[in-house]
């Protein structure tokens, strides 16, 4: 996402790309019997392992979700945590069968790198965080003018923060460090009044301050950040699997089903919670895309709908307490929408 | 008969007195190393000074108000901080190393599997300790046991698939056991492969030294991080799709070589500090190469190095922490990871996992080089240096 060495490492991957996609990934799954899922290495809220080891998180689910669709099993997957620089070989290389590791959605990864994306599970940008102490009264970006701001150096976060601030004619003072750790310890200790990285980040950061009610994240997003998962491109049938698991998700939460009512849901008079739930007459929605007829149950039993994974993972339900905000249905004034399952 | 007349001779040695008072006791070593000086006195105040600063607030931390076990982060967290304790709390969270302390320990190894490596724990140690002690017979044999026999039972064991053994792919497999599994097949090998190198630079063969020079230079001359990452992010674009050459295995030869190639060095320093003279006595006595070199030049040889040996090897068991690199997690790397979990998120907690890092990272090299000085010291059979 961040190092711009990746895109000639990727682009020197090309050649290989189209000899990995001639295999059906559904049949290589199915006859290994679970899916690989290529994870980050720890992020909070997406993919980080738990007390027991286990991966947890919207990215981890997500897989679970997919596990669930092709073998009625959202245990049928094993994850392999994967660093930026490696993500991309891993997936033209076979390693991993989905990657699922809050990845940008580029053009440049969607065609030169051989990838597809299918959508995107979690809209993220880049926002600040502010210390209300140092800088009191502030509650927009735009009057962060002549501010010390804490960013990692040589990521597309630093570029961003520069064309922000050139762009509405104000002045910064950056504090630029090489790690992140670094980057929250100067932060923590008051060497800059402002944070600035990917929003979702900023809430997990929050949480390692002394004291976290001194730090606001301010309301505006400077970049896009659209984090969704890719699978190799060249499998139009592993594609449609991956992208319609994850419209399932979203339409099983528009029309209320839950992880609790599904099984009620399923003899709902609702045609098209039937429909979507595959207890249709003759229905044949599951078996064109290649899974059996109740996927959607199956997927929503695992893991729930898409709200529940929010909350459970970065929302109410987890430490983090992201608001949904841009990632609320469409119908509740987000930007998640999914085509009908019909 | 007395010619002279003296009136009084000694006829037995005087005894030793004791030292005089000042001289000995508490106050005098007190005297001599603290206060022999101005200079010394001002030195020893501020050293006194800055315990006194420092240990109390290491003890506060570290013991007096850590927090030892509980279920998740309120523990470790203030009231100001989402958690339970009260403002201007500051701990050390033992609460969240012992909740990960599996997972440090065996990585994402199968809880239900985790007898396994547990065993090979047991086993490694029961043949390691008397290996260690020198005046426990059978030596030979617990080489062979240890050496030979122990690798091949413990990667049947920990890899399974055999015997009713469930398979435990080595992407599971994560901390102090990556750490010592990755420095103990390293130590193993690159100690002979080191020594065999080393011979092999000095040899008179042109063929065979050529070789072992250019091994030793192009090893040494790339830094290991770039081989990890080559071998995880390159190869598997060159090999056939699913043939995947596991990860596990290529950080163990990865390391390996590397150790080797600077044991190679380090022996080769060994054997040039051999007088000319042993070897010529070797071959007047009509010895063959290898009885020469085995019987007489490395043995001499290899006691020099000692401490070249265990710096090497204690680098090593440090440098395990690269295969970060290619996304295997060894005990520092795990528990990095776990600071990403949300249910553990506190301002100590990264000050506490890695505090634990260091300590056992600290522990394992401080007995290695305790052992060394020792075995130094039980060798020391010729000239000091």
């Amino acid at each position: 996402m961040k190092h711009i060495a990746f895109g000639i490492l990727g682009a020197a991957a090309l050649g290989f790309t189209a000899s990995a996609a001639s295999a059906g990934t559904l049949d290589t799954v199915k006859q290994k019997g679970f899916i690989q899922c290529g994870v980050s290495t720890g992020l909070a809220g997406f993919s980080a392992p738990d007390d027991k080891g286990d991966w947890q998180g919207i990215d981890a689910d997500f897989c679970r979700a997919v596990a669930a669709a092709v073998f009625g099993d959202g245990s049928k997957v094993k994850f392999t945590p994967l660093s930026a620089k490696e993500r991309f070989t891993a997936l033209q290389s076979g390693e991993v069968d989905i990657l699922s590791r809050n990845t940008t959605w580029t053009i440049n990864r969607d065609t030169a790198l051989g990838l597809n994306f299918i959508g995107v599970t979690y809209y993220d940008g880049q926002g600040f965080m502010i210390n209300a102490k140092k800088l009191p009264g502030v509650n927009s970006a735009l009057q962060l003018s002549g501010a010390a701001v804490c960013v990692q150096s040589g990521t597309t976060t630093e570029l961003n923060l520069a064309d922000y601030f050139k762009s509405n004619k104000m002045e910064y003072n950056p504090v630029v460090f090489e790690k992140l750790e670094e980057v929250n310890a100067a932060y923590d200790a008051g060497r800059c009044d402002v944070y600035t990285t990917d929003q979702s980040g900023l809430y997990g950061i929050r949480l390692t301050l002394g004291s976290p009610a001194d730090h606001v994240v301010l309301p505006e997003i400077i970049s896009k950040e659209p984090l969704g998962p890719a699978v190799r491109q060249g499998d139009d049938q592993w594609y449609h699997i991956v992208k319609w698991t994850y419209f399932a998700l979203l339409d099983a939460e528009e029309l209320g089903i839950t992880k609790a009512n599904v099984e009620e849901m399923k003899a709902s008079d609702n045609p098209e919670i039937k429909r979507v739930l595959g207890q249709e007459a003759d229905t044949k929605i599951g078996t064109d895309l290649g899974v059996s007829n109740d996927w959607v149950v199956n997927i929503v039993k695992a893991v729930g709908n898409y709200g529940e994974v929010f909350e459970k993972n970065v929302g109410s339900g987890s430490p983090l307490k992201i608001a949904r905000g841009i990632n609320a249905l469409w119908t509740k004034g987000g930007l998640q929408y999914a085509p009908p399952i019909r | 008969m007395q010619e002279h007349d003296m009136s009084w001779v000694r006829t037995e040695m005087a005894l030793a007195q004791p030292a005089p008072p000042s001289e000995r006791g508490l106050y005098a070593w007190v005297r001599k190393n603290l206060i022999a000086t101005p200079g010394d006195t001002i030195l020893t105040i501020l050293g006194i000074l800055i315990v006194a600063w420092i240990l109390p607030q290491v003890i506060n931390w570290a013991l007096l108000n850590a927090q030892w076990t509980g279920p998740d982060r309120t523990v470790c967290a203030t009231v100001a901080q989402g958690g339970i304790q009260p403002d201007g709390w500051s701990g050390a969270c033992w609460a969240f190393v012992n909740a990960k302390f599996g997972q440090f320990m065996f990585g994402r190894y199968p809880i239900e599997e985790r007898w396994r490596p547990i065993l090979v724990a047991i086993l490694f140690v029961a043949l390691l300790v008397p290996m260690l002690i020198p005046r426990v017979p059978r030596k030979g044999l617990n080489a062979i046991l240890l050496f030979l026999v122990l690798p091949i039972v413990s990667f049947f064991l920990l890899i399974g698939g055999v015997f009713g053994l469930p398979h435990v792919e080595t992407s599971l497999w994560g901390g102090l056991l990556v750490t010592l599994s990755l420095s103990f097949v390293g130590i193993a090998v690159s100690l002979p492969l080191g020594t065999v190198l080393a011979l092999g630079r000095r040899s008179k063969m042109p063929a065979i030294k050529l070789l072992c020079v250019i091994f030793i230079e192009t090893v040494r001359g790339i830094p290991l991080i770039t081989v990890l990452f080559f071998v995880s992010v390159m190869l598997p674009l060159f090999l056939p799709e699913g043939v995947t050459f596991d990860k596990f295995l290529r950080a163990l030869i990865g390391v390996s070589l590397f150790a080797a190639a600077y044991m190679a060095e380090v022996v080769r320093g060994g054997l040039q500090a051999i007088p000319k003279g042993q070897y010529e006595g070797a071959d007047s006595l009509g010895l063959g190469y290898w009885q020469k070199m085995g019987l007489i030049v490395l043995p001499q040889a290899l006691k020099l190095v000692i401490p070249g040996i265990v710096n090497t090897f204690i680098g090593m068991f440090k440098d395990t922490s690269l295969v970060l690199i290619i996304s295997m997690f060894d005990l520092l790397g795990v528990v990095k990871q776990n600071f990403s979990d949300a249910n553990w998120a506190t301002p100590q907690t990264a000050k506490s996992g890695l505090v634990f890092a260091a300590f056992v990272f600290w522990l394992f090299c401080f007995g290695m080089s305790r052992y060394s000085m020792y075995t130094e010291r039980r060798l020391d059979t010729g000239y000091k240096r």
